[in-house]
C-alpha cells in the first residue's frame, strides 16, 4: 500500500504530506505544493460544472440539462437541491487511485493508493480522527499552518503499520 | 496504605478519560482568575471567555465531525438540533432544549436544565457579578467558532456566522439558564479570487 494523505487547507495550500511506503520516489517539495494547488482548482471547477436541471416541472424526457458554468440562475437547480454539489472525489488510473475527502470544514485529504488497496474510506476516516485529535487538539498548533506535530506522525504511522 | 492497595483502589474507581469535576474546577479557576486579572471588570471577563470559547470551537468542530460522522445540515433548524442533541451531548453530556424560535427561523434559544460548568458555583456577592458576569460564556464562543468553520448545505458551500449570548442563568437567580443563538449571515466560501 502506498499512501500520501495530504490535508490541504481551504485556500489550497498544502499543510502536510507524507509517504507510507518506504522507498517511493519522492517529488520535490515544490511539486507537492503545485499538485495540491492544482487539485484545489480542479476540485472547485468540477463542483461548478455540475449539471443543473430546469426548475420548472420538466416535460422533457432529458435527464439533465447541458452543463453550465454560469452562476446559479433562478431557473435551474441541482438534481437534489438539498444536497450541495461536491467536487472531484475519486480519480483512477491503471497504476494508482487518488481519493479526495473533503470535510465539512473544507479541509481536503488526498490519498494516493495502490489500485489493490481496499477500504480507503476506513483509512480516510481514521486519518481524519487522528488529525482531529493530534493536530486540531494540540493547543500549540496554529490553524491553517503547516502541520508539524510529532504525535500525529507517530500515531498515523503506528496505525497504518498495524493494518499491513 | 500499601502501594498495591492504593493502585487497586485507583484502578477500581477509575473512570473513563477524566473526572468531570476536575473539568468543572479547572473552568471555575479560569473564570475566577480572569475576574482577578481584569479587576472584576465582568464585561471584559465575558468577552475573554467568549474569545477562548471561539478558539476552542474552531478546533473542536473537527473532533465532532470526525467522531460523530454526521453529515451536512439542510437548514438552521437542523443545525440547532445537531448542536443540542449531538454536540452538547457528546462533549458535556447534557441535552439542552431547543425552543423559542423566531418567526424567520434564524433565532432560537437553548434552555439548559443542567450545566456541568456551573456545578458548585456561587457568583461573588459584590453586587455586580450577579448582574454582569455570564459565568458559562465560554459556551457561546464555542458555538460561534464551531459553526464558523462548518459548511452549510446550499448550492454553494457557505459558512455560518452566528452570535450567541446568555439571556438568563440560574447562577444569577433566574429560573432557567437560557442561551440565545442567532444566525447573523452566511459567509460565501467560493473559489479564490478570479485568476487570469
Amino acid at each position: 500500500m502506498c499512501a500520501h494523505p495530504n490535508p490541504t487547507d481551504r485556500a489550497g495550500g498544502l499543510i502536510y504530506q507524507r509517504e507510507f511506503q518506504a522507498g517511493l520516489r519522492k517529488l520535490s517539495t515544490n511539486d507537492y505544493l503545485v499538485l495540491a494547488g492544482t487539485f484545489h482548482g480542479v476540485h472547485a471547477i468540477t463542483r461548478s460544472i455540475t449539471p443543473k436541471l430546469p426548475l420548472a416541472p420538466s416535460t422533457s424526457p432529458v435527464a439533465s440539462s447541458p452543463g453550465t458554468t454560469a452562476p446559479a440562475t433562478s431557473g435551474y437547480s441541482y438534481p437534489n437541491p438539498g444536497v450541495p454539489a461536491t467536487g472531484l472525489e475519486f480519480l483512477e488510473t491503471d497504476k494508482f487511485h487518488l481519493t479526495c475527502f473533503q470535510t465539512l470544514t473544507g479541509t481536503k485529504f488526498l490519498l494516493f493508493t495502490d489500485p489493490l488497496t481496499g477500504n480507503v474510506d476506513t483509512i480516510m476516516n481514521k486519518i481524519y480522527e487522528l488529525y482531529a485529535d493530534y493536530v486540531m487538539k494540540n493547543p500549540f498548533y496554529q490553524l491553517e499552518m503547516p502541520v508539524r506535530c510529532e504525535a500525529f506522525d507517530r500515531h498515523l504511522g503506528a496505525w497504518l503499520r498495524g493494518r499491513t | 496504605m500499601s502501594a498495591t492497595k492504593a493502585s487497586r483502589i485507583g484502578e477500581e474507581t477509575r473512570i473513563d478519560k477524566v473526572n468531570a469535576e476536575l473539568v468543572t474546577l479547572t473552568y471555575g479557576t479560569i473564570v475566577a482568575q480572569l475576574c482577578q486579572d481584569y479587576d472584576n471588570d465582568y464585561q471584559e471577563v465575558n468577552k475573554q471567555l467568549e474569545k477562548m470559547g471561539y478558539n476552542i470551537g474552531m478546533r473542536l468542530i473537527e473532533d465532532f465531525l470526525a467522531k460523530s460522522g454526521v453529515g451536512r445540515c439542510a437548514n438552521f433548524r437542523e443545525t440547532a438540533d445537531m448542536i443540542a442533541k449531538v454536540g452538547f451531548k457528546i462533549f458535556l453530556n447534557v441535552a439542552p432544549t431547543v425552543t423559542n424560535w423566531a418567526s424567520d427561523n434564524n433565532q432560537f434559544s437553548l434552555i439548559f436544565e443542567d450545566n456541568p460548568l456551573a456545578d458548585f458555583v456561587e457568583l461573588p456577592d459584590d453586587g455586580r457579578a450577579q448582574d454582569e458576569l455570564w459565568f458559562s460564556n465560554i459556551l457561546c464562543g464555542v458555538l460561534r467558532g464551531a459553526l464558523e468553520m462548518v459548511n452549510f448545505a446550499s448550492p454553494f458551500p457557505v459558512q455560518m456566522q452566528i452570535e450567541a449570548h446568555f439571556v438568563s442563568d440560574v447562577l444569577r437567580g433566574d429560573d432557567t439558564t437560557e442561551m440565545r443563538v442567532s444566525l447573523v449571515r452566511y459567509i460565501e466560501d467560493e473559489m479564490p479570487p478570479e485568476e487570469e
